[in-house]
C-alpha cells in the first residue's frame, strides 16, 4: 500500500514555497484557469504585490514588531502574524493617543478654582470628525483582515491521492477525543496513536509533518468540542462532533512545535497536549516507512479511542 | 428661579429634604425584616439586589483568587482538576450572571431610574420585587451545586454543548445550573420590562425623552437588549435540559442534533449580554464625569445614538465567539464588530470633551470613572484585534483573551460600577462614605488591576490556553502567572478599604443632604434617601439636568448652537419677508 513512499523526497509537488509572502498568492492563482487579459493582469498585480509585500517583510522585519507574538512556522501563521503586528502598531498609536489625550484632559482641567467653567455641550464638526475617523480606521483594518483571512482560510483543492505533478498531497486526520489526539495518514496508511500526556514533561502524541509542503488537516472530534491550537503556527481551529474542519498549514522551518487543547474540554483539558515535528522532505518519506513497518496503520472505524477505557494516569502529582 | 411644579396627589410644598426626618410619613407598612420581605418600593429592592449581588461578587472574586494562587505554580497543587474546572464555571456564572448584570439593572438602576425620571416607583412594583426572588433563588440554586454529588456545573460558564450533555456532565450540579439560569433570566426579563415601561410612561412633566439622563437612557437600551436576548437563552437553556432528560437529541451528534448551535443561540443571548453588562455602566460614568467637571455632558445625542447604535449592532456580532469553529467565517461578523469601535469610540471622545474645560475634582467616585476610561480603553483596543478572524486564529481561548475580556468587564462592572456605587452612595444611604479610603481603594485596585491583567495578555501571546488547572514549568509561564496572582491578591486586598470604609461611613455617619456633589439630575433634587414614592415636588425640568438649573440659575442657559442658528435664521427671513 504505502509503495510511493521512498527514501527520497517523495512528495515535493515542485512548487517553490520559498518566500511566504508569495506563497498564498501563488497558491490562490494556480487554482485559476489561465483566464483572459483582465484576470491575467489581476493575478500579476496580486502576485507582485504578495512579492513586493513579501520583499518589505524580508527587507525591513522592522515593520512587523513582535509585540511578544511569534512570527508563526507556516505561511499562514507568518501572515497572521503580520496582520497581527500591524493592527497592534494601529492600536497602540491610536489608543496611545486616546491615553495621553485623558492624561492631558485630567491634568490640564483639574480643578484649579471655584470659577464656573464654560457650559458648553457640543461641537459638531468636532464631533462628526470623531466620528468619520474611526470608520476609516475600521475600514482600513478590516480590509487587511478579509485579504488575510482569504488567504489562511484558503485551502487548495487535493485530489483524493494525487496531485497535478503526480505527488501525493500530505493529508493528516486529526482526531480530538477526551483526552488526546489520533493523527492519521490516509495516503500513507499510517496512524500515529493518540495517547494522553505521558508522564510529567510529557509533550502528548506527536504529529509529523514535512517542511516545505502544503499539508491539509481534516479536523473531527469523537466526542466534545476540543481546539487544535499550535502556538507556532498561530492558529487554532475548532474540532468539532458532527464538524469536519478542512484547513491548510504550510510549514516552513523545521523544529517541534507544542500544540495543545484550547477549547475546555472536560476534566483533563489541560494535560490534553499534543506536538508537531516538522522534518525535510526525505526525513519525512523515511518516518512513514519506518512507521509503516511498526504497524501503526490507519485507525479501525468504529474503534473510536472515545470508547475505549480510559487508561489515563495524571502525570501531575496528585489525583483529581 | 424657585417655582416648582407640585406632584398630584401628594401633599405639601415644603422645602426640599425637610422629607429626610419624615419620609415615611406617608407610608405605613412593616419596617425591617418584614419590610424587606414584602416591599414593593423600588428603592428597598434595589438595595437589596445591591448587597447580595456584591456578596456574590466577594464569593465570586474569593474564587478568582483561589484558581490565581493555584496558577502560580504550574503543577497547580492547591486545586484538583475538578475543583479548579467547578471553580472557574463557578466564578463566570457568578460574576456574568448574577452580578455584573444585577449589580447595574437590579441594583443600581432600579433604585436611581425612577428617581431620576422623577417617577414614584417603578411601573409594576410587584413585578419588581418577584424579579428579585426570582434572582435571590436562582443564585442561592446555582450555589447550591457546591453541596450536590458531583459537585458544581464545570463546563464553563458558556457551558457548550455536548460538553454539557448528560453524558459528559452527569451531576446534578449542572441541573441546578440551568435551572438557576432559567430563573435569574426570568427575572432579568421582569426587570427590563419595569425599566422600559418606567422609561416610557412615568417620566415626570417636561423629562422629554432628550432631557432623559444618560444612565436612564442606556438603561432603556439594556431593557430592550434584555427583551432580545433573554428569551434565546432561555430557550437554549429549556432544549439543554430536554437533551439532559427527555431524550431529545437538538445538541448531539449522535441523535441528528447539531452542537454547534448550542454557541449560536448561546452567543445570540451572550453578545448582547456583553452589552447588558456593559451599557448601564457607560451610563453611569457619562453621570458622573460632567458632574465632578461642573460642565454638562459634551455630545449628549451623541451619546444616545451611539448607544442605540451599540446596541444595535450587538445583536448582530454573535459568531465572532465562533470564528474558529470554522463553520462560520462570513467577514460580515467581522465587519460588524469593527463597526462597534466607532460608537465607543465617539463614547470615548464625548466623555473627554465633557471634562474638557471642566473644573474636575477627583473624589473618589470621578477617580473610579477616569480609571475606568484607561480600563476600557486597553481592554477596548484589544477587542478590536480579536474582531479580526485572523488574529482570533491566533489568540482564541489563550490568556489573551482572558486578559481581554477581563479588562472590559472589571474596567465596567468593577470600576464604572463602584464610581456609580459611591457616587449615589449617599443618596441610597443618606450619609457620605470616606473619600480617603474610597481613594485608597481606587488606587489599590488600579495598580493591581494593571499588575494582573497585563501579564496575562502576555501568557496569551506565549501560548497558554484558558481553563487549564495546570501547565508545564517547561512551558516558562511561571514568572508571568506569579505576577498575575500577586496583583489579584492586591486586587482582593483593595476591597477590604471598601468594606472598612462601609463600615467606618456607618459607624460615624456624615449626611449627605440633598445634593451632596452639586449633581446635575433630577435624583439630587429629593431627600437623601428619597421620601416613599420619591419626590413632593419636583424643579421645572427644562433640560437633561433640571437640578443644576434649579441651583444654577445664572448658568442655566445652556449654548445651543443649533437652536440659535434656526432662532437667527427665522429672524433673518423675518426681515426678508419684512422687505
Amino acid at each position: 500500500m504505502p509503495t510511493s513512499v521512498t527514501a527520497v523526497n517523495p512528495f515535493t509537488k515542485g512548487r517553490p514555497r520559498a518566500e511566504a509572502g508569495a506563497l498564498r498568492a501563488s497558491a490562490g492563482s494556480e487554482t485559476a484557469s489561465s483566464g483572459d487579459g483582465p484576470e491575467r493582469r489581476l493575478r500579476r498585480l496580486l502576485t507582485v504585490s504578495a512579492v513586493v509585500a513579501g520583499a518589505l517583510c524580508l527587507g525591513g522585519c522592522s515593520f512587523y514588531p513582535t509585540y511578544w507574538a511569534n512570527k508563526g512556522a507556516t505561511a499562514q501563521g507568518n501572515q497572521i502574524f503580520r496582520l497581527y503586528s500591524g493592527m497592534m502598531t494601529t492600536g497602540i498609536i491610536v489608543g496611545g493617543l486616546v491615553f495621553l489625550l485623558i492624561i492631558y484632559t485630567v491634568i490640564r482641567y483639574r480643578r484649579r478654582s471655584d470659577e464656573m467653567p464654560r457650559q458648553f455641550h457640543e461641537n459638531v464638526p468636532i464631533e462628526f470628525i470623531y466620528t468619520v475617523l474611526p470608520v476609516v480606521i475600521v475600514a482600513v483594518l478590516f480590509f487587511f483582515t478579509v485579504l488575510t483571512e482569504n488567504n489562511v482560510d484558503a485551502t487548495v483543492p487535493v485530489d483524493a491521492t494525487l496531485t497535478s505533478t503526480g505527488q501525493p498531497v500530505v493529508q493528516i486526520r486529526v482526531t480530538a477525543f477526551q483526552w488526546g489526539w489520533r493523527f492519521d495518514y490516509p495516503n500513507l496508511d499510517v496512524g500515529v496513536a493518540g495517547e494522553t500526556t505521558n508522564g510529567p514533561g510529557g509533550h502528548g502524541p506527536q504529529m509529523v509533518v514535512p517542511v516545505g509542503e502544503q499539508v491539509q488537516i481534516t479536523l473531527v472530534s469523537d466526542d466534545v468540542i476540543h481546539g487544535f491550537y499550535v502556538h507556532d503556527f498561530n492558529f487554532s481551529r475548532y474540532a468539532l462532533p458532527g464538524v469536519t474542519n478542512v484547513f491548510d498549514l504550510d510549514v516552513l522551518r523545521q523544529g517541534t512545535y507544542d500544540g495543545q487543547c484550547t477549547q475546555f474540554c472536560g476534566l483533563y483539558h489541560a494535560e490534553m497536549l499534543f506536538s508537531v515535528r516538522a522534518v525535510s522532505p526525505a526525513a519525512f518519506g523515511a518516518w512513514a516507512q519506518q512507521e509503516v513497518r511498526a504497524g501503526d496503520t490507519l485507525r479501525q472505524s468504529g474503534s473510536g479511542a472515545a470508547n475505549n477505557a480510559p487508561s489515563y494516569t495524571t502525570p501531575y502529582p496528585r489525583n483529581p | 428661579m424657585t417655582t416648582t411644579v407640585e406632584r398630584p396627589g401628594i401633599a405639601g410644598p415644603e422645602g426640599n429634604g425637610a422629607h429626610a426626618d419624615g419620609q415615611h410619613a406617608h407610608h405605613e407598612g412593616p419596617t425591617g425584616i418584614l419590610n424587606w420581605l414584602t416591599s414593593t418600593d423600588h428603592k428597598v429592592i434595589g438595595k437589596s439586589y445591591m448587597i447580595t449581588s456584591l456578596i456574590l461578587f466577594f464569593i465570586a472574586g474569593i474564587m478568582a483568587l483561589v484558581m490565581r494562587t493555584d496558577l502560580a505554580d504550574p503543577n497547580g497543587s492547591l486545586l484538583s482538576f475538578q475543583t479548579y474546572n467547578e471553580l472557574f464555571t463557578m466564578h463566570g456564572s457568578l460574576m456574568m450572571y448574577l452580578f455584573a448584570g444585577p449589580f447595574a439593572f437590579g441594583g443600581l438602576a432600579n433604585f436611581i431610574v425612577p428617581l431620576q425620571v422623577g417617577a414614584p416607583d417603578m411601573a409594576f412594583p410587584r413585578l419588581n420585587a418577584l424579579s428579585y426572588w426570582l434572582y435571590l433563588s436562582g443564585s442561592i440554586l446555582m450555589m447550591s451545586g457546591f453541596l450536590v454529588a458531583g459537585g458544581a456545573a464545570s463546563f464553563g460558564w458558556v457551558s457548550y454543548a455536548p460538553l454539557s450533555n448528560a453524558t459528559n456532565s452527569p451531576g446534578a450540579g449542572a441541573d441546578l445550573w440551568l435551572m438557576a439560569l432559567a430563573l435569574t433570566g426570568f427575572s432579568a426579563i421582569f426587570t427590563g420590562v419595569n425599566l422600559i415601561t418606567t422609561i416610557f410612561y412615568l417620566r415626570a412633566p417636561g423629562m422629554t425623552m432628550f432631557r432623559v439622563p444618560i444612565f436612564s437612557w442606556n438603561m432603556l437600551v439594556t431593557g430592550i437588549l434584555i427583551l432580545i436576548a433573554f428569551p434565546v437563552l432561555f430557550g437554549a437553556v429549556v432544549m439543554l435540559f430536554c437533551d439532559r432528560h427527555f431524550g431529545t437529541h437538538i445538541f448531539t451528534v449522535q441523535g441528528g442534533g447539531v452542537p454547534v448551535l448550542w454557541q449560536n443561540l448561546f452567543w445570540f443571548f451572550g453578545h448582547p449580554e456583553v452589552y447588558i453588562l456593559a451599557l448601564p455602566y457607560f451610563g453611569m460614568v457619562t453621570d458622573i464625569i460632567p458632574v465632578f467637571s461642573r460642565k454638562p455632558l459634551f455630545g449628549y445625542k451623541g451619546m444616545v445614538f451611539a448607544t442605540m447604535s451599540i446596541a444595535a449592532l450587538s445583536t448582530g456580532v454573535w459568531a465572532h465567539h465562533m470564528f474558529t469553529t470554522g463553520v462560520v467565517l462570513l467577514p460580515f461578523f467581522s465587519l460588524l464588530s469593527y463597526l462597534i469601535a466607532v460608537p465607543t469610540g465617539i463614547k470615548f471622545f464625548n466623555w473627554i470633551g465633557s471634562m474638557w474645560g471642566g473644573q474636575i475634582s477627583f473624589q473618589t467616585p470621578m477617580l473610579f470613572s477616569i480609571g475606568f476610561l484607561f480600563a476600557f480603553l486597553m481592554g477596548g483596543v484589544t477587542g478590536i484585534l480579536l474582531a479580526s478572524p485572523p488574529v482570533d486564529f491566533m489568540t482564541h481561548d489563550t490568556y489573551f483573551v482572558v486578559a481581554h475580556f477581563h479588562q472590559v468587564l472589571v474596567g465596567t462592572a468593577v470600576f464604572a460600577g463602584f464610581a456609580g456605587f459611591y457616587f449615589w452612595y449617599p443618596k441610597m444611604f443618606g450619609h457620605m462614605l470616606n473619600d480617603t479610603l474610597g481613594k485608597l481603594h481606587f488606587w489599590t485596585l488600579f495598580i493591581a488591576f494593571w499588575i494582573t491583567y497585563m501579564p496575562q495578555y502576555v501568557l496569551g501571546l506565549e501560548g497558554m490556553p484558558r481553563r487549564v488547572a495546570a501547565y508545564l514549568p517547561s512551558n516558562g509561564w511561571t514568572t508571568l502567572n506569579v505576577w498575575s496572582t500577586v496583583g489579584a491578591w492586591l486586587m482582593g486586598a483593595s476591597f477590604l478599604f471598601f468594606l472598612v470604609n462601609i463600615f467606618v461611613s456607618y459607624r460615624k455617619r456624615i449626611p449627605a443632604g440633598d445634593n451632596p456633589w452639586d449633581g446635575h439630575t433630577l435624583e439630587w433634587f429629593t431627600s437623601s434617601p428619597p421620601p416613599h414614592h420619591n419626590y413632593s415636588h419636583l424643579p421645572p425640568i427644562r433640560s437633561e439636568r433640571p437640578t443644576w438649573d434649579y441651583n444654577h440659575p445664572e448658568h442655566r442657559h445652556v449654548h445651543r448652537p443649533s437652536r440659535e442658528r434656526h432662532e437667527r435664521e427665522r429672524e433673518k427671513q423675518a426681515v426678508g419677508a419684512g422687505q
